[in-house]
């Protein structure tokens, strides 16, 4: 219970931060919009709801990119990883709190992504819903991961999406696969088993990426 | 308390510290000086378990739990006021009676008026005494305090002088410093680097 209690506490403590920073989730929601609007008059006419749908995954993963490079930039300040680190509890419940608050801002980010989506490009059923839910979670977990790799690195923005881009890949063609295959429901398998394994990988080896 | 034997930090070809032995018995003070990039901040952040050795072994008599550190950099969230960062650490701690104890912490370090500001408003001395109460909040047994007079004034370096004196003695001491001769008179071992 009290791993819980700290998973809570920090990530509530994420969601305060951004509350009074705004540094994050503007910058989401500003981006994916703009996207979609750039993406709108780029694609031709008749280019078909399968390269729509191959435009919406491209603004889904540079939006958490973006989210993610931010992810750790609380920390990074006044050095309060050190502080987290030190504390008896649990380093994973660290990670974990951070994939949550992340998940909550890019699922910010989606409740008007979507919609947008939908009303400019192509329907999405309950299926290619459901794929972009369960690749959020495979995004944040690995992603969080990777962005405290990155932070503790000199070239951060360089190296997040040089560590991140590759393994999104599997989640992109879990998420196209469930938007496009008419057997979308093995995708979202795919998805759910991606998230289980790499979740299990980034929570297990969070500790050996914050001590030296 | 702690024993180290050739404890050396290296970060790839450069060497951060040189090799060091060192003894520290329980409740003992230890005075750490040397000049700017002797290994001070490095041989702490051993100690408190932030880095291990590069060489040589160490060992540290308490867990995280029952270990307080001040780093040069005060380790607290700009965005969040005094009491909402002690309230996060002190929960991560399992800090007993927290409310009390942060209440305490803050009237004692004069902080209590400042207690709902975010730290992005405070000072960078009030910011320093709020790294102190935060290293303290628990109880530690072990205080490594890293140059813990930075950036106080003269009102907050007595403050830190009067917490010093009631714990020495009763805790055991690792502090590094440019101004040994604030601490010189508790110290029971000295430890010069470079």
């Amino acid at each position: 219970m009290s791993y819980l209690a700290d998973v809570a506490a920090l990530t509530r403590k994420d969601l305060r931060v951004e509350l009074r920073a705004r540094d994050t989730l503007p910058a989401m929601l500003l981006f994916v919009l703009s996207t979609l609007v750039v993406f709108h008059f780029a694609l031709p006419e008749g280019a078909g709801d399968d390269a729509a749908y191959g435009l919406l995954w491209v603004a889904i993963v540079f939006t958490a990119l973006l989210g993610l490079a931010r992810a750790w930039v609380p920390e990074q300040e006044h050095g309060v990883l050190d502080g987290l680190v030190l504390a008896p509890c649990d380093r994973s419940a660290i990670w974990l709190g951070k994939t949550l608050a992340t998940l909550a801002f890019l699922l910010a980010a989606q409740v008007v992504a979507i919609p947008a989506f939908v009303l400019f490009f192509a329907p999405l059923d309950a299926t290619a819903l459901a794929g972009v839910l369960l690749a959020n979670v495979g995004i944040c977990a690995v992603g969080s991961l990777m962005a405290a790799m990155a932070a503790a690195g000199r070239a951060r923005e360089l190296l997040l999406p040089l560590l991140l881009l590759p393994l999104a890949i599997p989640l992109v063609v879990g998420g196209m696969g469930a938007a496009i295959s008419p057997d979308g429901g093995r995708f979202l398998l795919f998805l759910a088993l991606y998230d289980a394994v790499f979740a299990v990988l980034s929570w297990a080896s969070f500790e050996y990426v914050v001590t030296e | 308390m702690i024993r180290a034997r050739g404890i050396e930090k290296r970060y790839g070809r450069r060497r951060a510290l040189a090799p060091v032995d060192l003894d520290v018995p329980r409740d003992a003070f230890l005075l750490v000086t040397g000049a700017n990039g002797s290994g001070k901040t490095t041989l702490l952040r051993l100690l408190a378990g932030l880095a291990a050795p590069t060489r040589g072994s160490l060992d540290v008599g308490v867990d995280r739990a029952r270990l307080g550190f001040l780093a040069h950099e005060p380790l607290v969230y700009r965005e969040l006021t005094g009491v909402e960062n002690l309230e996060l650490f002190g929960r991560l701690y399992r800090v007993p009676e927290r409310r009390e104890r942060i209440g305490m912490l803050l009237e004692r370090f004069g902080l209590w008026e400042a207690r709902n500001e975010r730290v992005s408003a405070f000072s960078r001395g009030m910011t320093q005494r709020l790294a102190l109460c935060r290293a303290l909040l628990h109880g530690p047994e072990l205080l490594v305090l890293d140059e813990p007079y930075t950036a106080l004034d003269e009102q907050g370096a007595d403050l830190l002088d009067r917490a010093l004196d009631e714990l020495v003695g009763t805790r055991t001491f690792v502090v590094s410093t440019h101004e040994p001769k604030r601490v010189e008179r508790l110290a029971t071992a000295r430890l010069a680097l470079g």
